[in-house]
């Protein structure tokens, strides 16, 4: 698992790739609250995450709740296939935003 | 009573790092047996949810407890077997939580349950801990 942030406009972006499970997802709970401790809007970039088990999962989902206590619009990008169907069976599908872009999310945003 | 069969086991250390080649054996023997894309993701994600809950509950984080890891047929199911060899674990312990309540944490059974048709420790052999066995028609 890697990675990588970068800011654009209003938000930071936190781009994960590879595969998320127990193992590693102290690490992106970890860069996921990091994400946050900046004070700007949050999306992380899944399009590189080919697996998540539940533990992944509940990085995001306290990501999320971080960024609501903060009045901060967390969201969730370029969902593969694979991570969808996860979300579908815990049913964080309805909880989580996802776009497409950083454009449709800014637009979504306004 | 059908027979079963033997795809793969895998033994290994009650470690966080194995998860990812367990998931491969699994995936290798599900591909094997011509099962499509979705029926095999699913069944990995289950098999990982309850080889994780051998490594953090039952085994309480010894990294130098061993698990069993078999794939199965038996006539027309899918059966996994995870041997562990740590204090018995009572299956009524393991409880699915509301998904209304949105929180991190406690995902893990509620998707075994959702994935696995069936799901029961059965008798250990002489020496073994638990045996989780859990069962899931193959794809016709």
């Amino acid at each position: 698992m890697e990675s990588q942030t970068h800011k654009e406009g209003s938000y930071t972006i936190l781009r994960l790739s590879g595969e998320i499970d127990f193992h590693v997802s102290p690490k992106v709970r970890e860069a996921v609250l990091a994400g946050l401790d900046e004070g700007q809007n949050l999306l992380v970039d899944l399009s590189g995450v080919s697996y998540i088990d539940s533990s992944g999962i509940a990085s995001l989902v306290e990501g999320y709740q971080h960024a609501k206590g903060k009045s901060l619009s967390f969201a969730l990008l370029g969902v593969r296939d694979g991570v969808m169907s996860v979300l579908k069976l815990t049913r964080l599908d309805k909880v989580f935003p996802m776009f497409d872009s950083v454009e449709a999310a800014t637009a979504a945003n306004k | 009573m059908a027979q079963t069969q033997q795809l793969a086991e895998f033994r290994f250390p009650a470690r966080t790092d194995r998860l990812r080649p367990a998931r491969q054996v699994v995936r290798d023997a599900l591909q094997a047996l011509g099962c499509g894309k979705e029926y095999i993701d699913h069944t990995v994600l289950a098999v990982d949810e309850a080889t994780c809950n051998v490594i953090r509950h039952a085994y309480a984080g010894d990294e130098n407890g061993e698990v069993i890891l078999q794939v199965l047929t038996r006539g027309d199911a899918l059966v996994i077997r995870l041997i562990d060899f740590a204090p018995p674990v009572d299956l009524a312990t393991i409880k699915p939580r509301d998904l209304d309540d949105v929180r991190p944490g406690g995902l893990g059974t509620h998707i075994i349950r959702e994935i696995m048709d069936k799901l029961e420790f059965v008798k250990p052999p002489r020496g073994a801990g638990n045996v989780l066995e859990m069962t899931r028609k193959l794809e016709a």
